[in-house]
């Protein structure tokens, strides 16, 4: 089944290529809504009205101009079992909302994985680009010549007022979402997220936690995003964007210049502990492994562990998650037993290494 | 039809009052009636708010004579259903063209959401062609009528060639 290459390996190809500002920058992503017009949006639709969105859509991606892109395969959501769907939202290549709510959802997926777009989401279509490290412009890029084919053969929603119509009327004008994924360890250790996140929020941006509820950030990975889509030019959005991440990863390092002067030993004793509770546990549970994960992170970008790559460290932070874990389990897990998976995985990848 | 005291919510009010036996039309919000009514109830003309908008002043035969009246909440769009309430509850709109039947109502809610309500990104190649003739087509017509009201003929011929031919590209434009 077609499904299956996009779901045996926890990192995605575009993933393995280092970007700039790997070190802090994880992935940047940019998603761009569209509807098309005179069909309800998918919330109304009937199944019926619905298919005809995916087929529309779907013979424009995969037989249309969008071979110049790449190839892509088709997948209906309603052919997954619901551990197929957890992987592909734990790889952020469909969104929690496609996965859970939708009845018609389906994605077509680039083979390297950079390119998702997801039909009859909370829109009929979500161009979705992912770009590893602080690449931002390119995803935009990306994002907006795949946009450009699509409309060449479909007649989208659009009102010269508003803009690209959307269903949720927190997307409508340029219907785009720019969100860059960075890893904070020092400015949460330093206690600098309280003043920072109120900070980012006026300017027009948000700021989440990635993994865990509300604002615990496991794994002090965060998602920063732009909040407003309507009233501003998708470049002026892309370029605020940009420009607070540039003043973030500058505090970080900041701050990671200043713990490694004034706390060396502590560092060193916190990576040096996460390295040896991450190959020697048992049992761990997934907010320690993300915490352990994050320190030993932090290590490889201080240079104080060698070896071991970061992007190792990125694969295990996607295959530790339930949906992975399980899928490659083959069966559904108790939290017990997850717990112990984990920490073999774990174990057995930095062995590997080693 | 917008609110005459604040100018930015839509009239759902419309009614006459006479005064010293001068009769003046109202068109007000909800919001503005509210206020004014507190400012009716504590002057000389001491009735209760709620006797205004009743009988008193006319109000149902008043809310029938006017073709605009309409409850904001009991709104619908035509195409898909979805009432303005419905739309308030769960935060989405059903189909493209609830934002034009909502229109009055949701310029508030995207100057609340993101402090803008006008479009200026990116606008689609193709249809955005099509709008851009047919804001040249309005204005050629806009012309033409001034051309035959000044009854210079020549003009106007040529101008009707030229209205002809942006129509043509229209439809085409539209494949
Ligand atoms: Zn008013
Ligand atoms: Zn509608």
């Amino acid at each position: 089944m077609a499904v299956e290459r996009y779901l045996q390996n926890a990192i995605s190809d575009w993933m393995c290529d280092d970007g700039p500002e790997s070190d802090i920058v994880i992935s940047s992503r940019v998603r761009i809504a569209r509807n098309l017009k005179d069909h309800p949006f998918p919330l109304l639709a009937t199944d019926s009205q619905a298919n005809a969105v995916i087929n529309k859509v779907s013979e424009t991606i995969i037989n249309g101009k969008m071979k110049q892109i790449g190839n892509f395969d088709l997948i209906l959501l309603e052919d997954l079992n619901d551990l197929q769907k957890k992987v592909l939202v734990e790889k952020h290549l469909i969104s929690l909302n496609l996965a859970n709510e939708s009845r018609k959802g389906a994605v077509t997926l680039s083979e390297n994985e950079a390119i998702s777009i997801m039909i009859n989401e909370e829109d009929h279509i979500r161009i979705q680009c992912l770009y590893p490290g602080l690449q931002i412009n390119q995803a935009w890029e990306m994002a907006n010549k795949i946009d450009d084919i699509l409309e060449k053969d479909l007649d989208y929603a659009f009102d010269e007022k508003r803009g690209y119509l959307t269903s949720c009327p927190t997307n409508v004008g340029t219907g785009i979402r720019a969100s860059v994924m960075v890893h904070l360890p020092a400015l949460v250790l330093t206690n600098q997220m309280n003043r920072l996140v109120p900070a980012i929020t006026q300017v027009g941006l948000t700021v989440r936690g990635i993994y865990g509820e509300g604002s615990e950030a496991l794994g002090n990975l965060f998602q920063i995003s732009n909040q407003i889509t309507l009233g501003q030019s998708e470049e002026d959005i892309i370029r605020n964007l940009h420009g607070v991440v540039n003043q973030i990863i500058e505090l970080e390092r900041q701050s990671r210049r200043n713990l490694v002067e004034e706390k060396r030993f502590q560092i060193e004793d916190k990576v040096g502990r996460a390295y040896g509770i991450l190959s020697n546990a048992k049992i761990i549970d997934s907010k320690e492994a993300a915490q352990r994960l994050s320190d030993l992170r932090l290590g490889i970008d201080l240079k104080m562990i060698k070896g071991i790559s970061a992007s190792v460290v990125n694969e295990l932070m996607v295959m530790t998650q339930p949906g992975f874990l399980q899928y490659i389990a083959n069966e559904i897990l108790t939290p017990e037993e997850r717990d112990i998976r984990r920490a073999t995985i774990i174990r057995k990848k930095l062995l590997e290494i080693k | 039809m917008l609110c005459e005291n604040c100018g930015k919510r839509p009239a759902t009010l419309h009614f006459t009052k006479i005064i010293n036996g001068q009769k003046n039309e109202y068109h007000l919000c909800e919001q503005c009636a509210k206020e004014k009514g507190e400012i009716f109830s504590s002057s000389s003309e001491s009735f209760p708010f709620h006797h205004l908008l009743s009988g008193l002043l006319n109000f149902d035969q008043m809310v029938e004579e006017h073709p605009l009246y309409t409850n904001p909440e009991s709104q619908r769009c035509e195409t898909c259903g979805l009432t303005f309430s419905q739309f308030k509850k769960m935060g989405k709109f059903g189909c493209s063209d609830c934002y034009k039947y909502f229109e009055l109502q949701l310029e508030p809610i995207f100057r609340r959401i993101h402090g803008n309500s006008q479009h200026i990104g990116k606008v689609p190649l193709r249809s955005g062609k099509s709008i851009k003739l047919k804001k040249e087509l309005s204005q050629l017509k806009a012309i033409l009528q001034q051309k035959i009201a000044l009854e210079e003929f020549e003009e106007a011929a040529k101008l009707r060639d030229k209205i002809r031919a942006l129509e043509h590209k229209i439809s085409e434009s539209r494949g």
